[in-house]
Formats: structure tokens, C-alpha cells, sequence
């Protein structure tokens, strides 16, 4: 008797369990619309949209490599697997175009589909959940209004159990903090609005903010630095290692031309970050620079007095260099190689000076970064503009160096450029950016087979 | 000590100051002149070299970053200059005053290895050499009638 009324407690238990879990883990379908017609849309709030999905990087993640723009199919590798962008564009089968405004502010708050899947936090609806109601109808009517396309977002290709969705609902109750930016009355107007787009639109934390185990920030750590798509993603907090401490007007240069004289290029994703900014409104660009120099805080007495020194001391030191290579000293191979492949563009003594100032590399994020993926990136691949890649603004270095000899080069870099302590693993870290650039070429050569097979059909 | 490495599949030597660029030891002290000094600052590709099978600008590679290792320049591109690449070249007449050329054929074979039927745009990315007779328009079309002359089957 006492065995039975302790099987039905638990079978009760049990049924409310799975129900609650059920009830956790189900969300509705929003019901399908005809695609609206793009002069449904106000064209003022189509132009608004526009700048905010510059903000927002929208055309990043959606375009694959060659593809058309929104249509999605981006490989986007995770450590749990590799997940493919959708297409965001108004086809009606393949993209959006069924989605009402409701479906769409719902995935971008909350992370479901309009037919109520989950989807994965590698779209960053934990920053988009900001968003003020304004803002997202400006968006919604700016994709609306693409060209619609259709074309099929390939399956997610992850680990198991990653590939089950309902288990983003735990995700979710974990790390999802809904709601929007609240506005902080201490601080100004361009303070507040550049933290909504920084936190909201901007989503800068999904690669400046360091990760757990769950592919989730780390909120007691925000803004530390982070990775992203093999590139180092500094610190925007008062950790940064800038040799020459940022500022607001610095900030802004970057995000808006893509490189500034004191501290150097974008490079990775963050070359696409730039790209868009030239083109989004000044204001928010603007914002977005107070707000991080505010992150950052003014430099100590201590951190200022080591910029001044380091650039009393860069011209000298430069000469130095200049009469060791002359007089036919250089002994060391990383030596060799900076006098003959490098020096040539990056000493104010060269064939080629610097024309761009900020190419001396003391003053290279990259060079004082705490692992050497930025730098050996930039030496293997060079520096090409995103809108005009056959233009070289630094060769490529791939097939001129073997792997030992790039260690040579970068640990003689780092003790000549920095006064940061050796690079740990400088081979690993020179396999895995080789591995990663090759990938990406394979990846491209794919698409490009394909598409040609497409054409002959 | 000498550096010690292989051009075109020959031994090669050389002893000199360490940072000579492997331009100069191969023009000067092996006498092959395919490959050209254009900018000095491998920003044109006028020089382009294949190092162990892979393009490099062979004016700002010091020669000791060469020691061991395969260098193949135009000449040794292929027997009797026949490479796919090549005989395009010469099908479409791309060369105009041909300076740039060499390093363009270079490039465009290490393209067409690693990827072999490259659209306009791959091509436009990758061919990153420049050409002061602007011949860009009849290298894609070149490149484009190579990747079909390497594999005829698909034609």
C-alpha cells in the first residue's frame, strides 16, 4: 500500500516535471503573412534600418563568401560544431518574407523562430534584446525591403547533443537576460546611447567579452578580450594593453577609416566591424567611441608616462636599428628577416617610409597582444582592403617563411616592439593560423566549384 | 656559411651577407632574369617566385630564409614553358610591354592549383600583382582558359 501511493507520488512528480519542461521548452508558431510589399515600408524608416544594420553587422554573418547579401549560408565555426547563417532576406520559402513584425522582434528578444524553434546564441539575441521597439521596426522594414532570394540555409552541422534545440531553452533560463537597455541618468545622452548600440545593436561582447564552457559571456569578466574567428579580440575595459592609451577621438578614427596612427589596422572580423561603420551614421559611430573610451577610463599617471617614454624613444631606437643592419651586424634570423622583408615599409629610414603613420610596430595592438594570432595573421596573410582585396596595403608572407622561421620573426618582434614577456606557443599558435586560413581558402574554392557546376546546368 | 638551396630542381649556393633578397642571388648570381625588380617592397609581384611551392616576393625575402628549401621561378615553371597557364597566355596575347608578366604567370598557377575553377572575383582577389599597361582584363579571361585547358574533359 505504501509502495503503491509512493509510485503514484513519484509518477505525479514525474508527469508535472516532463509538463513544466514541456511548458519551459514549447513556444508558439506565429502565424505566416503574404511577404508585405516593399512600398508598404516607409522609406524613412527603411533609411534608418539601413544605418542600424550597419551597426548591427547584419551583412557579416548573413553573406557567405561570394554569396548574395542577407541570403545567408555563412559557415560560422563553433566549438561545439558549425552552424550556417540564415537567409534573412524577404523569400518567402527560404528567408523571412512569412514573418510578421511580431516573429521578428520575437527572435531577435528572444531566440525563436516564427514557427517557435529555438535558435542558437551564435545570432546574439542576448545584445539584441536591447533593442528599443523603434529600432527593431526600422530594422524589420529595412529587410524587408531586400531583394528576396532563394536560397536554402544548409543544417547545422554540430556535436551531440548541440543539435537538439530544446535544449536551448536551458540556455536560455541560464543566460538570457531579457530586456531593454535601461538609461543610466548620470551619465550624458551620447554616453547612454553609444552604451545601448555598444551592449544592444553593436553587440561588441560577442567577441571582446571572454566565453565559458557553454558558449555564453562571461559577465563578471566583460569586455576583458575574447577570440574571434582565430583573431585576438581586445580588452575594451581598463585592461587594455594599447601601448598608447586610446582615446575617444582614436576610437573613432579606427571604427570609422579601419586604422589609427597610433595603434594600427583592423584585421578578421573586426576589418568588417570598420567596413560597415564608414557608412553608418556619424553620430552612432560617434557614440559608440565615447562610450568604449568611458569603458577604458582615463589611463593611470604611470600607464601615460610609459606612452611618453615609448615615443621619446621610438626615433632613436628606430636609428639604432638602422646603423646595426648598416654595418652588417644582424646576426639573428629574426633579425635578418625584419631588416630585408620588413624594415622596408615599417622604418622611417626606408625605401618605402611610412606613410600611414602607426606602422612603427611598437605601436601595433598586435605586437604588445598577449598571444601572437594577430600578428602572425596579418604577416601570412597581409593587409587587402575588404572592398578591393587585389590591392596590397602589406604583402602576404605565406610562402616566404617556414613555420620556425615566423617564429623567429614574431619572437624577435615581440622583444624588439614590446615590453611584454615571450609568446607561448608560437608554433601552435602558427599551425592553427595556417589551418585557418587554408580552411577559409577551401571553403571559397568550394563555393566557387559549385557555383561553376550551377552555371553549366 | 654558404646557403645551400635548389632552384628550378639545381643545387644552389650562395655566400654573401645573409639579408641579400633572393631577387638579386637569383638575377645576378644564377642569371635568371624571367623574374623582375619592380617596387622593391613586394607590393607590385613583378618578382613572384614560388618558395617550396608557394608564391612569394622574392625582393623582400632575405636569401637566408631560403636555406633547404625549393625555389621555382618562370623558368622552371614547366618544361618547355608549357604550362597550362603559359599557353593561354600566349593563345589571348596578354602581355602588353610584359614586365608584370613572369610574376602573373606565377600567380595564376599557384591560383589555379589551389583552386581550380576560380570565379572573376576569386581571380580579382587573388591576383593582387599589379600591371602599369592595365592587361587585368585579358589575365582573368587567360586565367578562365587555363582552368579549362588543365581539365579539357569539362570543356
Amino acid at each position: 500500500m505504501r509502495a503503491r501511493s509512493i509510485a503514484l507520488t513519484l509518477a505525479v512528480a514525474a508527469a508535472a516535471a516532463v509538463a513544466v519542461a514541456g511548458a519551459l521548452m514549447w513556444r508558439p508558431a506565429i502565424a505566416p503573412i503574404a511577404p508585405p510589399a516593399a512600398s508598404s515600408f516607409d522609406a524613412q524608416l527603411v533609411a534608418r534600418g539601413r544605418e542600424l544594420a550597419l551597426v548591427g553587422d547584419c551583412n557579416v554573418c548573413h553573406t557567405r563568401p561570394g554569396g548574395a547579401a542577407f541570403a545567408g549560408g555563412r559557415a560560422i565555426p563553433t566549438p561545439f560544431g558549425t552552424l550556417y547563417s540564415s537567409n534573412i532576406t524577404p523569400d518567402a520559402q527560404n528567408g523571412i518574407g512569412a514573418w510578421s513584425e511580431a516573429a521578428f522582434i520575437r527572435v531577435m528578444r528572444a531566440g525563436v523562430r516564427r514557427d517557435g524553434q529555438f535558435i542558437y546564441p551564435a545570432h546574439p539575441y542576448d545584445h539584441f534584446t536591447r533593442l528599443t521597439d523603434a529600432d527593431l521596426a526600422a530594422l524589420y522594414a529595412y529587410v524587408m525591403t531586400r531583394s528576396a532570394v532563394a536560397s536554402a540555409t544548409p543544417a547545422p552541422a554540430l556535436d551531440f547533443p548541440f543539435g537538439i534545440r530544446a535544449l536551448l531553452a536551458g540556455w536560455d533560463l541560464l543566460f538570457l537576460n531579457q530586456g531593454p537597455y535601461r538609461n543610466d541618468p548620470t551619465q550624458s545622452i551620447e554616453w547612454n546611447e553609444g552604451a545601448y548600440l555598444v551592449h544592444g545593436l553593436g553587440h561588441c561582447g560577442a567577441c571582446h567579452t571572454p566565453r565559458n564552457a557553454l558558449g555564453a559571456e562571461d559577465e563578471s569578466r566583460a569586455f576583458a578580450g575574447g577570440v574571434a574567428e582565430g583573431w585576438y579580440a581586445p580588452p575594451l575595459n581598463q585592461t587594455s594593453p594599447a601601448p598608447i592609451p586610446w582615446t575617444q577621438a582614436s576610437l573613432f578614427n579606427y571604427l570609422r577609416t579601419g586604422h589609427d596612427a597610433a595603434h594600427g589596422v583592423t584585421g578578421g572580423p573586426m576589418a568588417d566591424v570598420a567596413r560597415n561603420l564608414a557608412d553608418a551614421r556619424e553620430e552612432d559611430v560617434q557614440a559608440i567611441a565615447t562610450y568604449v573610451s568611458m569603458l577604458m577610463g582615463e589611463p593611470s599617471e604611470q600607464r601615460d608616462g610609459k606612452a611618453r617614454a615609448l615615443i621619446a624613444r621610438i626615433e632613436r631606437q628606430s636609428d639604432e636599428r638602422r646603423r646595426a643592419i648598416a654595418a652588417g651586424r644582424v646576426t639573428d634570423l629574426g633579425e635578418i628577416i625584419y631588416a630585408t622583408s620588413c624594415a622596408q615599409c615599417h622604418e622611417p629610414w626606408s625605401s618605402n617610409p611610412p606613410q600611414h603613420a602607426g606602422r612603427n610596430l611598437a605601436l601595433q595592438s598586435a605586437v604588445s597582444a598577449p598571444d601572437a594570432f594577430n600578428l602572425i595573421h596579418t604577416i601570412l596573410a597581409g593587409i587587402h582592403p575588404l572592398d578591393n582585396p587585389s590591392r596590397t596595403v602589406m604583402p602576404d608572407f605565406a610562402g616566404a617563411f617556414t613555420d620556425a622561421q615566423l617564429a623567429d620573426l614574431a619572437r624577435y618582434v615581440r622583444r624588439t616592439f614590446s615590453d611584454q614577456p615571450a609568446w607561448e606557443d608560437l608554433p601552435g599558435t602558427i599551425r592553427a593560423v595556417r589551418a585557418g586560413i587554408a580552411a577559409q581558402a577551401r571553403q571559397r574554392a568550394s563555393i566557387a566549384t559549385s557555383s561553376d557546376q550551377g552555371r553549366g546546368k | 656559411m654558404p646557403v645551400t638551396f635548389s632552384v628550378n630542381q639545381q643545387p644552389a649556393q650562395f655566400d654573401g651577407p645573409p639579408d641579400v633578397p633572393l631577387l638579386w642571388v637569383v638575377r645576378e648570381q644564377l642569371g635568371l632574369t624571367g623574374s623582375k625588380f619592380g617596387c622593391g617592397i613586394g607590393a607590385c609581384g613583378a618578382c613572384t617566385m614560388h618558395i617550396d611551392g608557394v608564391p612569394a616576393r622574392s625582393c623582400i625575402v632575405p636569401i637566408a630564409a631560403v636555406e633547404g628549401r625549393q625555389v621555382t621561378t618562370i623558368e622552371g615553371l614547366a618544361p618547355n614553358a608549357d604550362h597550362p597557364v603559359q599557353r593561354a597566355w600566349r593563345e589571348l596575347d596578354v602581355p602588353q610591354c610584359g614586365y608584370c608578366q613572369s610574376g602573373m604567370i606565377m600567380m595564376a598557377a599557384h591560383l589555379l592549383k589551389q583552386n581550380p575553377s576560380p570565379s572573376d572575383r576569386d581571380i580579382d582577389a587573388a591576383m593582387t600583382n599589379l600591371c602599369r599597361c592595365a592587361t587585368y582584363v585579358r589575365i582573368r579571361k587567360a586565367i578562365h582558359r587555363a582552368s579549362q585547358m588543365a581539365k579539357p574533359d569539362r570543356r
